[in-house]
């Protein structure tokens, strides 16, 4: 009884926040329900027995989708007012598919009926005094591991994506250009000055390295000459 | 198993499901939302897997859900990427506004 | 095996001089083309000396198997019967002639190898015309013979009136061609071969048969008017005759050989050697006689308007072919093969001498602006003299002999149709000698029109004239040698079974019993027409403008050929013009042209229309899907 209060809390919230998801005008406040609705889903989850998922649910949606989400929505500098303008454009086509998916889905709901030998079909019945992840676990590494290595290879080609996508060089930081060393000459850098003993700098002036890009072009005219020079002229900045 | 009978789950998840494509015809503005409404999708596909795992003592239906959960993240983490990208080049996220996928 | 190589040393001499004429040189190509005729002439001479005189036997010279399927077989087969030894003796004659005179008049052109191939080809293909065993190797030489008459017409292909005058004798000869192919199908449909010997074998047992279309036709006559009509396009009679004075753009040995001497002739050749077929066709034989008649009159009385040497010469032609063809149709197909023999002769003397004359005056070949020749170029005025007399039927020339033969055997034909061709030919004759005489007079007496041009005029060279003086003497000689053989009491011991008499057709024997004016006839008029031309243009010069004057309209429809041209122009050509047009331009064009070009647009309208489906905006894929999602299950939904 108290289960099935509970059940019916908590399936009314995550269909109102569901419905607030799609219809709030403000993504941050859509965000917020979808995490709403994540934990109410998780909630019914528990409900149904499935603790282990509905752990996984909360950590890896509320904690990192669902944050994810709320980061890149805020990062965005989005009008927000402009983004509530022509908001019912779609609505009647919208509509028009929903409710007649959900009497679809109804006709269905109405007419099914379990198979009879539904029960002889399981491919792994759950044990009677095992915890939900445990038994969860001996699956995972045991009958579905391939599944379980592609998904963590879906995970990987996902991280190496988004990082591909998203990474873009400004051309702020300072690398190492390892070919430019190598090919750099004594006379590209070196100035030798005839120092009069005793000569200071107020005399001398002060010597600063040539700027970079004068550097590169002449590589190729010294390439021949100063062969055997590159190394003693390497490294040093 | 269940405390409430399966019927009630999947009518649950049917309604869900029902939003989130709602959603997805609802928002014209923000390619985020619709990112979210696939959300909800995949979250009333889960909750069909769990239900039916629950009614039927089969554990299958849990495993299942969990790599739908996986691809799920990392669907929101490219779709995600996508978005920022495209922000940066286009300065907007407006659905209709994403319509460079001519040949 | 001298027969065939009387009949393929043309071929040999052809190919080399065609293929090899640039790399071994005009002179080269001469000398093999004349050598190969030399041979095939001597070799075509010795055949028919042996068969007519030797004691040789007729028979077939098989070669090789041509086409074998089902019921249909035609082999690669050289007939040698006196008809094919005949004429193969007097193509390579008159061929080996032509070829050595022309070294001469076409010295100064500049693709003589051509020339030569050209010649020896049509020289190949007419002994295959005449030694063909059956029809469909005749109509192999046929079209050959054809070929080469196009090729040589248009010989001088830049300039466009010999262009058009090529295609021109193509396409009325194609009119003609049709008619023969039909009866060459309808002669397999009736026999069941094309193969001579079986028909002719078998025509007692076929006479009755016949051939629906419209209504029941005895099928012998439908056969010898179809082939007839294929004789017609070749021979050039009245209707089909159009294409044979606009030949005469060709060179003019081409016209001496191909459209005086042999080609036309072979329609001649064709009914005489359908002889055993025509004979039990009365109503074709009479159309014969009728359309032979009427082309000799007509012909001839263009040919005493005409001003163009060559192009008089080329109605003469015609004339004469009617001739033939007035002999054929009363059933003496040896007479009329006698004719084409000593025709042969003297119009390639005459066509040979114009040449001569073209040749002196620079290649001008009006004869109003000739006269006097005849002091300037005394051997070809006589040759002509020879030439024309032997046309004109005046004794003891061949002309005389056969033309004589030509209208006794019309007269004692007793038939309608044969006192028609009678009367007609009479009045040529009459005609005949007059044109030929002021063609003599115009050219060669009186005064010169043109002093220039006389006095650049020079006799040809040696290897002209001695091909004139040979035929000369062929014009002379080949009536009063060969009349009695071919004609005389012996003719069945000459002939053999190659040209077949129906046991009714006495007519051979009738012609020696006709009146006694009816032999005189042909020579009085002949000689009152010579008499008459001297008399109006030696005589009294004015009276021929005078009387074109008076005369306007009889002068210009004869000077216009009857309006022949003009008619066929508004009647066929014009039509077919539009006609063609119409199809270009609607049916080609249009529809033809349509097809492929709506195909390409609607592909490519449809394309673009398919390509604003694709609008880019992942909005509308997502709604499409989704959509498509929704219907897909109620689909699954309602007829599950």
């Amino acid at each position: 009884m108290i289960a099935a209060l509970a059940f019916y809390a908590f399936a009314g919230v995550l269909l109102v926040s569901a419905g607030m998801v799609v219809s709030s005008r403000n993504p941050v406040h859509s965000v917020l329900f979808l995490i709403l609705a994540f934990f109410n889903a998780s909630a019914l989850f528990v409900l149904a027995g499935a603790e282990f998922l509905a752990m996984t649910l909360v950590i890896v949606y509320v904690g990192a989708v669902a944050v994810l989400f709320l980061f890149v929505v805020m990062m965005l500098d989005i009008n927000f007012a402009q983004l509530r303008e022509g908001f019912q454009r779609y609505l009647p086509v919208g509509l028009a598919v929903g409710v007649v998916l959900l009497a679809e889905l109804a006709m269905v709901l109405g007419g099914w009926k379990m198979a009879p030998d539904a029960m002889n079909l399981r491919f792994a019945p759950i044990a009677a005094n095992t915890s939900n992840t445990v038994q969860l676990g001996k699956l995972i590494y045991t009958d579905y591991v391939l599944i379980f290595q592609a998904s963590g290879m879906i995970l990987l080609v996902a991280m190496i994506g988004a990082i591909v996508l998203t990474l873009r060089d400004r051309g702020l930081t300072r690398k190492q250009n390892i070919s430019a060393q190598t090919n750099r000459t004594p006379a590209d850098t070196l100035v030798l000055v005839d120092a009069r003993s005793g000569a200071g700098i107020g005399e001398l002036g002060i010597y600063r390295p040539k700027a970079p890009e004068p550097v590169a072009a002449a590589h190729d005219e010294h390439h021949d000459a100063h062969h055997g020079d590159h190394s003693s002229a390497g490294g040093h900045h | 198993m269940l405390a409430v009978g399966l019927g009630h789950y999947l009518t649950v998840s049917a309604l869900l499901l029902v939003m989130g494509i709602f959603g997805i015809f609802l928002n014209r503005k923000n390619v985020i939302v619709i990112l979210m409404s696939v959300e909800l999708i995949l979250l009333a596909v889960n909750l069909n897997l769990v239900a039916f795992s629950a009614a039927l003592g089969d554990l299958a239906g849990q495993i299942l859900a969990m790599f739908v959960l996986t691809v799920a993240a990392a669907e929101a983490a490219i779709g995600l990427a996508i978005v920022v990208i495209y922000f940066r080049n286009r300065g907007s996220i407006e659905v209709e506004d994403v319509n460079m996928m001519k040949g | 095996m001298l027969y065939s190589i009387a009949v393929f040393a043309p071929l040999l001499g052809s190919a080399i001089a065609g293929l090899f004429g640039r790399a071994i040189g005009d002179r080269a190509a001469q000398a093999v083309t004349i050598f190969c005729m030399i041979l095939a002439s001597v070799c075509g001479v010795a055949s028919f000396v042996s068969l007519a005189y030797g004691g040789g036997h007729a028979g077939s010279v098989h070669i090789a198997t041509w086409i074998d399927s089902g019921d249909f077989h035609v082999a690669w087969a050289l007939r040698y019967d006196t008809l094919s030894a005949v004429m193969v003796a007097m193509v390579t004659c008159v061929a080996t002639l032509i070829h050595i005179y022309s070294v001469g008049y076409m010295s100064h052109d500049n693709s003589i190898a051509r020339f030569f191939s050209y010649l020896s080809l049509f020289s190949f293909a007419m002994l295959m015309l005449v030694t063909a065993d059956n029809l469909l190797q005749l109509f192999f030489g046929w079209e050959g013979v054809g070929l080469a008459s196009y090729l040589l017409i248009g010989f001088w292909y830049h300039k466009p009136s010999a262009c058009a005058a090529a295609i021109k004798a193509f396409l009325v000869n194609r009119v003609g061609d049709l008619g023969f192919a039909l009866g060459i199908a309808l002669v397999f449909v009736t026999f069941g071969s094309i193969e001579f010997s079986t028909i002719f074998a078998s025509v007692a047992k076929h006479q009755a048969d016949t051939y629906v279309l419209f209504g029941k036709w005895p099928a012998f006559e439908v056969i010898g008017i179809l082939l007839f009509i294929g004789a017609m396009g070749k021979s050039a009679q009245l209707g089909l005759h159009v294409w044979l004075p606009d030949a005469m753009e060709g060179p003019t040995p081409v016209s001496a050989l191909i459209h005086a001497a042999t080609m036309v002739t072979a329609g001649v050749f064709l009914v005489a050697r359908f002889s055993p077929v025509l004979e039990f066709a009365p109503g074709a034989l009479g159309f014969i006689t009728f359309m032979g008649a009427s082309t000799a009159l007509f012909a001839a009385t263009v040919g005493c308007v005409q001003n163009d040497i060559k192009r008089i010469i080329a109605y003469s032609t015609c004339s004469q072919l009617g001739y033939m063809f007035v002999a054929a149709g009363v059933g003496a197909y040896q007479a009329s093969v006698f004719h084409l023999l000593t025709h042969a002769f003297f119009k390639a003397l005459l066509f040979l001498s114009a040449g001569s004359v073209i040749h002196a005056m620079s290649d001008e070949q009006d004869i109003r602006k000739m006269g006097g020749l005849a002091r300037k170029i005394p051997l070809t005025a006589a040759v002509m003299w020879i030439g024309s007399l032997a046309l004109a039927g005046v004794p003891p020339f061949a002309g005389f002999y056969s033309k004589d033969a030509i209208l006794e055997v019309a007269y004692a034909a007793h038939s309608a149709v044969g006192t028609y061709g009678f009367w007609c030919c009479l009045i040529a004759a009459f005609l005949t000698a007059f044109y030929s005489w002021r063609l003599l007079i115009m050219t060669f007496h009186g005064k010169p029109a043109d002093q220039h041009a006389y006095d650049h005029a020079h006799e040809s060279p040696a290897v002209m004239t001695v091909p004139l003086i040979l035929l000369a003497v062929g014009a002379v000689l080949t009536g009063w040698a060969f009349h009695e053989q071919l004609l005389g009491e012996h003719w069945q011991h000459f002939w053999g079974a190659s040209i077949f008499n129906g046991p009714a057709n006495h007519v051979l024997h009738a012609m020696h019993e006709v009146p006694r004016w009816v032999g005189l006839a042909p020579t009085v008029a002949g000689i009152a027409g010579i008499a008459v031309a001297y008399a109006l243009y030696l005589g009294m010069p004015d009276v021929p403008a005078l009387l074109a004057r008076r005369f306007r309209p009889i002068y210009l429809f004869l000077l216009n050929k009857w309006y022949f041209d003009e008619l066929y122009d508004a009647v066929i050509v014009r039509p077919m013009i539009a006609l063609s047009r119409g199809l270009w331009q609607v049916g080609d064009a249009t529809i033809i042209d349509g097809i492929p070009n709506g195909l390409a647009s609607l592909t490519t309208g449809g394309s673009v229309r398919a390509s604003r489906l694709q609008t880019g905006s992942i909005a509308v894929y997502a709604f499409t899907m989704l959509i498509g999602l929704v219907v897909l299950v109620s689909v699954f939904l309602l007829f599950r």
